[in-house]
């Protein structure tokens, strides 16, 4: 499953990083960073992680 | 013989809450009907950045609106429908054109609206501003202009951004409260003293700890008279004095509906099997703090409790028994005025104290929020790196009585 951020709406808002911390994670400029794909075994903790995004900035494919 | 009609859940409220309970449904394995009664003419949309970037750069439906699972297209949305009454007990919704609903189940995810100065104050027979649907970012943006003056009521975390935002897009603002700190009921007077400096130095004016006496004008030329006799003019004027919970329809089913409407631990209307609420009009009590049935209006707070009112309602329905296990979700909410970054985890408000646990409250830090010496709350200026830390060890903290809180 590959995951895409939209860095344009992104506002680093990290309540990605709670629901997903191995996937998501903020950098010390307090900038997001973020796995370019994942495990299927991830996937429930990815969608939530979507779902969690409060500018819906995040999208799954596959 | 002939079949016996399809079930159906009624979602009354299209909004965050409402979509996300009907996704949870359908993918829990609801194989009836679901209708979702909104009274906003469009597709549920993010409300957080109507008073932040959607307000700077005018909103934008397609760009707001929420990603849906594809179950939610299972469901029948009906849009501009109201619903203006319920019987629990006859198991029947009235909508606003007088027609009428049987559901086996119900879910209500109605929120709250914004909340206006009553009308012995409010002398414009309610003219000015709130924020609370796309159409009031809509129409504060276009009268956000360089140069105008900007009244904002209010001074909580809406009343805040709004004045943090108008002041990027070039305006003068002066907020009027009658509390004496930005955001002091739920962040307390040291933190919002914090926040109102920064506000200060980016030019914003503050009137607080003086009421309101009275609102006039129309736009363009608006007078705020405050009780010590003085007077704020202004072109534009914004109210932010807090929202009401929408549970009127509720009503004369003996529900306690003193503040949004109660629901036990498994989220269920009194205790009624079949009938659920959602978001920010649920007051449920969480184990995580007390026993005291509370609303949470934070964005996550409706998909956490979606989750738990499908799976009470699927289980409700289904005549079985509903998760023993205790709904803990722990509160959180960010905000965003000028390059500051608020965070707040846990229920800051009922704290009977604070301690700075790291850093400077001018620059930087992470604040304790303590009630009988045990931290309820902790809110992070800045330091967004730590959130994830701190979030994870206010939990740990909450769940375990024996726990002190070590950064
Ligand atoms: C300007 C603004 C900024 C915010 N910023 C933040 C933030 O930074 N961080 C954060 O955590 N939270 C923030 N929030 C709060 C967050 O948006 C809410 O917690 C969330 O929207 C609650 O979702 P809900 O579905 O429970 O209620 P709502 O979004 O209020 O939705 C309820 C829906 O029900 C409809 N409805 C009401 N009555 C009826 C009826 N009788 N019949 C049919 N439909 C009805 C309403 O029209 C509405 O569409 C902000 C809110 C606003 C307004
Ligand atoms: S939750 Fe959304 S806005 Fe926040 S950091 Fe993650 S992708 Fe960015």
């Amino acid at each position: 499953m590959r995951i895409n951020v939209d860095l344009a709406l992104c506002q680093n808002y990290g309540q990605c990083v709670f629901a997903a911390p191995d996937v998501f994670d903020l950098d010390d400029a307090g900038e997001l960073v973020h796995q370019a794909s994942a495990d299927e075994s991830a996937r429930a903790d990815v969608e939530a992680a979507a779902m969690a995004c409060p500018v819906q900035a995040i999208t799954i494919e596959g | 013989m002939s079949t016996p009609p399809a079930r159906r859940i009624v979602v009354v409220g299209g909004s965050l809450g409402g979509l996300r309970v009907t996704e949870a449904l359908l993918a829990g394995g609801w194989d009836g009907e679901v209708v979702v009664l909104s009274d906003e003419p469009h597709v549920p949309y993010t409300r957080p950045p109507l008073s932040k970037a959607a307000l700077a750069d005018g909103p934008d439906l397609a760009t707001l609106a929420f990603k849906q699972r594809p179950e939610a297209a299972r469901a029948t949305w009906r849009f501009g429908s109201r619903a203006v009454a319920a019987d629990l007990a006859a198991r029947t919704v009235t909508l606003a054109d007088g027609g009428t609903l049987a559901y086996d189940g119900l879910v209500a995810a109605t929120g709250v609206r914004a909340r206006r100065l009553p009308a012995h104050i409010d002398r414009t027979s309610g003219a000015g501003h709130v924020v609370r649907t796309i159409e009031d970012c809509r129409a504060l943006h276009a009268e956000l202009r360089p140069g105008a003056r900007v009244v904002v009521i209010g001074a909580g975390f809406i009343g805040c951004e709004v004045a943090a935002t108008a002041t990027g897009l070039g305006c003068h603002v002066t907020v009027v409260a009658v509390d004496e700190s930005p955001m002091l009921v739920p962040l307390g007077r040291a933190v919002g003293d914090a926040v109102r400096a920064r506000h200060e130095r980016a030019g914003v004016a503050f009137r607080l700890g003086v009421p309101v006496a009275s609102v006039s004008g129309t736009r363009g030329a608006y007078s705020v008279a405050l009780s010590d006799g003085t007077v704020v003019d202004g072109d534009v004027l914004v109210q932010c004095v807090g929202s009401a919970p929408c549970a009127e329809w509720l009503e004369g089913n003996g529900l306690d509906l003193t503040d949004g409407v109660a629901t036990d631990n498994h989220l269920r209307l009194g205790s009624n099997a079949g009938a659920v609420a959602v978001g920010d009009v649920a007051r449920f009590p969480n184990p995580l703090f007390d026993d005291v049935p509370r609303r949470i209006e934070h964005w996550q707070t409706p998909l956490e409790t979606a989750r738990r009112a499908a799976a009470t309602l699927l289980a409700d329905l289904a005549g079985a028994g509903a998760d023993p296990a205790p709904f803990t979700p722990l509160p959180s909410f960010w905000s965003d005025q000028y390059d500051l970054r608020l965070q707040s985890f846990g229920v800051p408000g009922i704290a009977d104290r604070t301690e700075i646990l790291e850093g400077d409250l001018d620059d930087q830090a992470v604040v304790g929020y303590l009630r009988d010496d045990r931290l309820v709350g902790a809110v992070l200026l800045g330091l967004p790196r730590r959130a994830a830390a701190v979030r994870k060890q206010l939990l740990a903290t909450l769940s375990d009585p024996a726990a002190t809180y070590a950064a």
